[in-house]
């Protein structure tokens, strides 16, 4: 037991040294070269990896730990978002108001819909959860268009109120701060042929998602996070041993809502704007796949697997036809257009194909996700039996695998 | 008057009469066994007295207190603490982690939220895991995942899950089910070593005689739903109502 | 009374659609004991069979006509269907008309194969894995078919008009001593109705009258006892996912005049669908069915003026709420059978 504990605290700090020095670390590329397409060191992308993580762990929570697979968690990062905007556009462009709102709101809207969806395991839960999504999706698209201004998304306005900071008609739109360090700002350091930036936004959401991390550990570790995988281990015998399982997982399940809409109201801070599309079932879909691919169960999986996602998501994103003929030029004309032809449909707009096919194979072959995966080749490289690895990071991954009894 | 008392209780399902007129009283410390030819009603009890299915009619008491229609957890916060048919344990967690389980809900009821204090920092519920670990002889194997553990040693590891609560009442739902010999007289032995070092009451729901008169001190013959008879293992051997329900009519 | 006649026959396509999508799921839950998430994709792969077919038909070889000009006054480019050209101007327009009908023939074959290559390729590795995995990994495969279609026919929908005799309306007014013009529904709308009846009624006459659906039932009440009589179970429900395959693309094919097909129609209806099946009952393929029909119709009445002025919105959320009570409160669903995944 006492190495699980120095365990947490090196994973804590790499974690920590990695997201402090992420804007370098992501940059290994001079600017302007061949390469520098494949950096992803800029405030916008290292945002959205960190938010993201934030979605992920809270995530993890839920389904990680009892195993109840919810499909409809995008739902709490959209209500995040609007409760973020609305508080830009009612009370003040401070970010923490709006934080603090996002949060509160998301875990009441979770602790209704968890109250409901709770009362079943297994498919139906997912399916319920699924069903709860679509229709505050569908909601916000139609009736609610009032709170959520419908298909063209809620956004910040000149005669807003802005009760705290003086209001008045404004002659451009306010941008988002904390107390005074506007969140887009950013310095920009100059080293050589490299260059780096430092932006107020990302290091404020990199903060946050170190103390979600910190807390993620706290709560893996502790008594309650026993028992949540208690739940998902064994629901009869934690019965007929005296504990009721449904305010764990409930509790679990606000939780993870309010991890999902403090992921929302970062993601309104950075950029003040909520569209219903942000809880669309696809998005619910995302964060899943976030989790698995870097590992359920695990600490460290989610954020991997949030980063490994909007990373290629985006590199993906940027790749067009042109990009390709340009790698393959070396090769003979016929092969360069066959090689590009064979490519071009996983990449550019086609990223939801690899997206889905990513999804394919790591559910079959590495249920464990990336942290498992990483454990086998650590294993097949350092051909040692490490059996005294933490509880939860070791075997979380096999059991899935291998058990064959439904997440009920 | 029995820590478990059970009154008049009868249950039907469509035609079919399950249990009819039950009475069945179990004294403190003591290890009472209901035994009966199969469809004779054991489980319809049992899942009366579990609060699963409400009978009919009746009443079925528990230390002064009504089970019916309670939730297995609250049954269980009641005092009676059940090991079923297949070991269940939390596979996925060590034996360690089993065994703390148990520890917690006795400590802090069915539900409390500590999810930030660690659970290596409990070290009331760790000395009292340690112990009960100690004694059920798997103090070695602490650290290793409940689902590796053979079957003897998942059948030990769910006694020491319950008696690690300090339950007033063990319910056992037939533990020798589907073993093979050697592994009935080691549950057998189990069994017995755990009487021999407290005072324990034990129920004991099982169609197997060799088990039943190994460890039993009264007994409760169940036929078509009606108890036969209530009676010492001694008493019980020769008696002709018992042998007419086991052999049937024919051979009286 | 026009009024709710007109929707309950409105109701009665989308229903259409829902019960066969819900029934094929039904089946697979049923004697798989697979969650199907791909099921809306295979809809969707039915639609594209219409849609492949109608490119096919119409595919054309180019002539140059010196006698006539385009805006531009260059000589115009004309465009003649093989299929004209082979069977003559007439029987190949006819042709051509007929597309969406004739891909059922078309369909029928490619959908089987897609059910086995999906069935023996990925679901039969998923049997004993988690419903956790097996929601997760149909997830991923539709995400994959539908990006395939994409990749291949394009974002936009493509519009695939039923054959020109069916393309008006009928007046059920009229017939039913209403003013004229108050209940008014397209001839697709009725065939579609139709088709889906004769649909479920093969099935079930499959199911009810073969040996194969007897063993197939067998199946689904208890997959052990079944396998122990020596059936080689598994080959059966290979082909059973064949025929929920084709039965799903068989729906998407004669929808596609109803609404032109898109990419994302599958996911679309999925999500429904699950819903149609959780209310009906999982396992239970009459009440899949039956909810399908019946969520249908609510959602057509939701989506009059009327109740819409009481409750705002409603016609959006009336098959979640539904669902959600149902599987609060009922959780076997309509006519879902005892103790049937419960939980």
């Amino acid at each position: 037991m006492h190495g699980t504990k120095a365990k947490d605290t090196t994973l804590l700090i790499v974690v920590a040294f990695m997201t402090m020095f992420a804007p370098f670390l992501l940059n290994p590329f001079p600017a302007g070269s061949e390469l520098a397409q494949f950096n992803a060191g800029y405030p916008d992308l290292m945002q959205r990896f960190v938010i993201f993580g934030i979605f992920a762990i809270g995530f993890n929570i839920l389904f990680g730990l009892t195993g109840y697979l919810s499909f409809g968690h995008a739902a709490f990062l959209g209500v995040g978002s609007y409760s973020a905007v609305w508080m830009f556009k009612l009370l003040s462009m401070n970010v923490i108001p709006a934080i603090v709102l996002s949060v509160v709101v998301a875990g009441l809207f979770a602790l209704v819909i968890g109250f409901v969806s709770l009362r079943r395991s297994g498919i139906y839960f997912s399916i319920l959860t699924l069903a709860f999504a679509q229709m505050s999706f569908n909601l916000a698209y139609s009736v609610l268009t009032p709170i959520t201004n419908g298909e063209t998304g809620l956004q910040l306005s000149l005669d807003d109120p802005r009760i705290l900071d003086g209001g008045g008609p404004a002659t451009s739109l306010p941008v988002t701060n904390l107390f005074g360090w506007e969140m887009r700002e950013s310095t920009t350091i100059h080293a050589g042929a490299w260059s780096f930036d430092l932006s107020v936004g990302y290091y404020l959401s990199a903060i946050i998602m170190l103390a979600c991390f910190y807390l993620s550990i706290r709560i893996f570790r502790s008594p309650f996070g026993m028992m949540l995988r208690a739940v998902k281990s064994n629901q009869q015998r934690m019965n007929y041993t005296g504990l009721n399982s449904r305010p764990y997982t409930l509790a679990a399940f606000v939780i993870s809502g309010m991890y999902a809409g403090l992921a929302g109201g970062l993601l309104a801070s950075m950029d003040p704007l909520a569209g219903a599309e942000r809880m669309q079932w696809t998005a619910s879909g995302e964060v899943v796949l976030m989790t698995i691919l870097g590992g359920a169960g695990t600490l460290i999986g989610p954020v991997l697997g949030a980063g490994f996602i909007k990373y290629f998501e985006n590199i993906f994103s940027k790749i067009n036809e042109g990009v390709l003929h340009g790698w393959f030029a070396v090769m003979p004309d016929g092969i360069e257009d066959l090689l590009v032809a064979i490519v071009y449909p996983f990449v550019g707009k086609g990223w939801h194909l690899t997206l889905g096919l990513l999804f394919m194979l790591v559910v079959i072959f590495l249920p464990g996700g990336l942290v498992e995966g990483g454990q086998r080749m650590g294993r097949f490289a350092f051909r040692r039996r490490d059996r005294k690895a933490g509880p939860v990071e070791s075997s979380a991954a096999e059991k899935r695998a291998a058990s064959s009894k439904p997440a009920e | 008057m029995g820590i478990l008392e059970v009154k008049n209780v009868s249950k039907r399902f469509g035609g079919l009469k399950a249990l009819s007129d039950v009475n069945l009283s179990v004294r403190e410390n003591t290890v009472h066994a209901i035994i009966g030819p199969n469809g004779a009603g054991k489980s319809t009890l049992l899942n009366c007295l579990i609060g699963k299915l409400i009978p009919d009619t009746g009443s079925v008491m528990f230390d002064g207190q009504s089970v019916l229609g309670r939730k297995p957890h609250e049954i269980n916060q009641m005092g009676i603490s059940r090991v079923f048919q297949t070991p269940e344990i939390f596979s996925d967690l060590t034996v360690f982690e089993n065994v703390m389980i148990p520890c917690f809900a006795k400590r802090d009821g069915a539900f409390r939220m500590h999810a930030i204090g660690k659970t290596s920092g409990e070290s009331d519920i760790i000395e009292q895991a340690e112990r009960m670990l100690i004694d059920v002889n798997m103090q070695d194997k602490r650290h290793v995942q409940a689902s590796s553990l053979s079957r003897g040693d998942k059948r030990r590891l769910e006694m020491a899950m319950c008696l690690s609560q300090q339950p007033k009442l063990l319910l056992l739902d037939e533990p020798t089910a589907g073993m093979a010999r050697a592994d009935t007289n080691n549950t057998i032995d189990l069994l017995k070593e755990i009487k021999a070092k407290r005072d324990i009451t034990m129920a004991i729901i099982e169609h197997d005689m060799h088990v039943v008169f190994s460890l039993a001190e009264r007994i409760t013959v169940l036929a078509q739903g009606t108890p036969l008879v209530e009676e010492t293992p001694e008493n019980i051997k020769g008696h002709p109502k018992v042998r007419e329900a086991y052999l049937g009519e024919a051979q009286v | 009374m026009d009024a709710i006649l007109l929707q309950v026959l409105n109701g009665l396509d989308k229903g259409s659609a829902y019960a066969l999508i819900a029934l094929g799921l039904t089946l697979i839950f049923g004697t798989l004991g697979v969650v199907n998430f791909a099921h809306g994709a295979l809809f969707m792969l039915g639609a594209f069979c219409a849609v492949t077919l109608q490119k096919i038909l119409t595919l054309s070889s180019v002539t140059i006509d010196e006698t006539k000009t385009d805006f531009l006054g260059n000589p115009a480019k004309v465009e003649t269907p093989y299929v004209e050209s082979w069977f003559g101007p007439e029987l190949g327009a006819t042709i051509i008309d007929w597309s969406v009908p004739l891909a059922i023939i078309f369909a029928i074959p490619v959908m089987i194969a897609i059910g086995f290559i999906m069935e023996r390729g990925l679901i039969k590795h998923f049997y004993k894995r988690p419903h956790a995995d097996q929601i997760l990994v149909t997830f991923g495969l539709a995400i994959v078919l539908q990006e395939i279609i994409k990749y291949f026919y394009g974002a936009n929908p493509i519009p695939t008009p039923a054959p020109e005799m069916f393309r008006g309306s009928f007046d059920f007014g009229v017939l039913l001593g209403f003013d004229s013009n108050a209940i008014i529904y397209p001839y697709w709308r009725m065939v579609y109705f139709v088709f889906s009846l004769i649909l479920i009624g093969g099935v079930f006459a499959f199911l009810q009258f073969t040996t194969f659906g007897m063993v197939v039932r067998a199946g689904m009440a208890d997959r052990e006892t079944v396998g122990l009589l020596g059936i080689d179970i598994d080959k059966r429900f290979t082909l059973m996912f064949g025929v929920a395959a084709a039965v799903a693309g068989l729906a998407g094919v004669m929808y596609t005049p109803i609404n032109s097909p898109n990419y994302h129609m599958g996911m679309d209806f999925l999500v429904l669908s699950f819903v149609v099946v959780v209310v009906g009952g999982m396992g239970s393929l009459a009440g899949a069915v039956l909810a399908g029909f019946l969520l249908g119709i609510l959602e057509s009445f939701a989506s009059m003026n009327e109740i819409k002025a009481i409750i705002p919105g409603i016609d959006q959320i009336i098959i979640y709420v539904v669902a959600i009570i149902i599987l609060l409160t009922r959780p076997r669903g309509l006519m879902g059978r005892k103790g049937v995944m419960e939980d």
